[in-house]
């Protein structure tokens, strides 16, 4: 048995919007899971349902062996870290993090030794008698976390809390939060759009859309094997290629190139991708091409080109002397591709 | 130096409204401090006198009333009381009832919200007789409950507050919620704080409504020994200067009262949150 366990859990808001869908998923204790996917996917619905502070339509949630369907957010033992920090406007740093702790009936010498070894564990130990309103964005961050690790929950849930800093901050704390994580080994589920966020931070990612899980697995499993045509398109940057085209007798008919894949397949209407950097360019390619478009980006580059009338992209070293308006020679390794079913969006 | 000008008629012009409001009072304060002969006799003084003590100390001390029961002194403590009283119940009815309408999940909770509002058509006045029979019953004339009761809720309040409470985003409710908070605990450690500088405007707008109250009073009160300040200032014929005095003694409490809480009233009102 999984230490949070979702069994078919459906959300429907009373206008009908059903903004999750019969989503099963087991999470280990310790693991760190990234829900992904775009904004409206109902990703941050699914952590809000966990957290208590969404109603539960259809299905069953079991945190550490009980059910806690209709257990009250306080009592689930979660703490969560919101977009907008939330932090008690009127309450100095040490009572941002204390509060939680006095409702709980822990002593007073308690709460003081718990927050000082937080605070000192964040680097906020000086911050604490200031309100949140002098604080930095960056030190809010830190002050939002304090608050939820010091009541030493059994899961911490992070429902975007990376989107309102700076990208520098942002890989920071990226970084401070994967650390912190591994150091405490508190489960741990992050929601985010951003999936750099995802692969640098989980465990394993799962890709929602929709209300609907597309894939599960870890960063690798998610990059390398996407389950669907969906997943293949959202994760990694400069997106995959998908070009549109026929496979007859295992070969793939895009415009008049021809990819030979090594199977049989016969599918009328399929998608073929290929990631921008599997593509190979070298001088005695199969296939020729002009760059359309050169990207220069210090140590890559990003070249747009066209097959047929199907756009595509390349990412190469910026070493290779190409400009735009050049015509360059390239192969696509059949081990290389992804082949979806464009009818239900799923991998050959 | 366009910036110099510009900050120089600001200036004038706020030193002008300062002194067409200032100085009709600085005469009144002025001319109360002469004799009354020195004043029906020289007009209106725009220089202090040296009946200060005498003129105000009569006045403060002076049985009055038609029954001469009395002093002036006694009734800047009840229109105090009362005032304080109108105050304070206000505050607490109107915090209460904007918290229920915003954050509990009340079913026509909007249309409850305007018919609230709506009674802001039906002041004290027109439902004064009603509202004295219900007083009357409840053996409540000549008592500073039957002052304070019927005037202590205040739909204007309660409209503040709930727009106030609607601009707390629904985060610091959850968070507060997976930090263990109930209904109650969160109305007090959290509402309430927040709400303080919105509380004292409300405070300050309700206490000089409940300190001008005039009709209200004069109908509940039978013996002389509940007369407020308002009712009070008709009573003061006699002495011109002795009136002036009493004039300007009964501004001092609502202007104490907005020198203590200017700071929070001024940020409750701007409020922008």
């Amino acid at each position: 048995m999984s230490f949070l366990e979702l069994q078919n859990i459906t959300k429907i808001y009373p206008n009908g919007t059903k903004a999750v869908n019969e989503t099963s998923l087991n999470i280990d204790n310790g693991e760190f899971v990234v829900f992904v996917g775009p904004s409206g996917c109902g990703k941050s619905t699914l952590l809000r349902m966990i957290a208590g502070l969404e109603d539960i339509t259809n299905g069953e949630i079991s945190l550490d062996g009980n059910v806690i369907n209709n257990i009250d957010p306080s009592e689930r033992d979660v703490a969560m870290v919101f977009q907008n920090y939330a932090l008690y406007p009127h309450m100095s740093v040490f009572n941002n993090m204390a509060y939680g702790l006095k409702n709980r009936g822990i002593s007073k010498e308690e709460i003081n030794n718990k927050v000082n070894d937080v605070a000192k564990l964040l680097e906020i130990d000086q911050l604490l008698t200031r309100k949140p309103s002098m604080l930095s964005g960056g030190q809010r961050q830190r002050v939002a976390m304090g608050r939820a690790i010091v009541r030493n929950p059994k899961i911490f849930l992070f429902d975007e809390p990376l989107s309102n800093l700076d990208a520098k901050l942002r890989n920071q704390m990226r970084l401070e939060i994967k650390r912190l994580q591994r150091q405490m080994g508190v489960t741990s589920i992050f929601v985010t759009h951003d999936q750099t966020e995802a692969m640098t931070l989980g465990d394993r990612i799962v890709v929602i859309n929709n209300g609907v899980v597309e894939q599960v697995g870890t960063p690798k499993e998610i990059y390398s094997k996407p389950n669907t045509k969906f997943v293949a398109e959202f994760i990694g940057s400069p997106q995959m290629n998908l070009f549109n085209c026929k496979i007859e007798n295992g070969i793939a008919h895009i415009a008049d190139m021809r990819i030979n894949l090594n199977n049989s397949a016969n599918i009328d209407d399929a998608s073929l991708g290929i990631r921008p950097d599997d593509i190979l360019i070298s001088d005695n390619g199969q296939h020729t091409c002009v760059a359309n478009l050169v990207e220069y980006l210090g140590s890559d580059m990003i070249i747009y080109s066209k097959i047929g009338d199907q756009e595509f992209s390349c990412k190469l070293s910026s070493k290779i002397n190409l400009n735009a308006g050049d015509t360059f020679k390239f192969d696509i390794s059949n081990t290389l591709v992804h082949l979806f079913d464009n009818t239900n969006g799923s991998r050959v | 130096m366009i910036k110099y000008i510009s900050s120089t008629i600001n200036h004038l012009i706020l030193s002008i409204g300062l002194l067409i409001m200032i100085v009709p009072i600085w005469i009144i304060f002025a001319s109360s401090t002469h004799s009354s002969l020195f004043i029906n006799t020289n007009g209106l003084q725009f220089f202090l006198g040296d009946n200060f003590i005498e003129n105000y100390s009569r006045v403060l001390f002076k049985q009055s009333g038609f029954f001469n029961e009395i002093t002036a002194l006694k009734m800047f403590f009840n229109s105090f009381v009362m005032a304080t009283g109108i105050a304070i119940l206000s505050v607490i009815t109107s915090l209460m009832a904007a918290y229920g309408l915003v954050y509990f999940k009340v079913k026509y909770a909007t249309i409850i919200f305007w018919l609230i509002f709506i009674t802001l058509l039906v002041p004290l006045e027109l439902r004064i007789m009603p509202s004295y029979i219900v007083m009357s019953k409840l053996n409540l004339v000549n008592t500073f409950a039957g002052l304070i009761l019927p005037i202590s809720a205040s739909a204007i309040a309660t409209f503040f507050f709930r727009q106030f409470y609607k601009s707390i985003p629904d985060e610091l409710l959850e968070a507060a919620k997976l930090d263990g908070t109930n209904s109650w605990s969160f109305f007090i450690d959290f509402l309430i704080p927040l709400s303080k500088t919105m509380i004292a405007a409300v405070f300050i707008f309700m206490f000089v409504f409940g300190y001008n109250q005039y009709l209200w009073p004069l109908i509940m009160t039978t013996s002389e020994q509940y007369w407020t300040v308002v009712m009070g200032l008709k009573t003061m014929y006699g002495s011109i200067s002795d009136r002036f005095a009493f004039v300007i003694m009964s501004m001092i409490p609502p202007v104490i009262i907005i020198i203590f809480l200017q700071k929070l009233f001024i940020q409750g009102i701007f409020q922008n949150k």
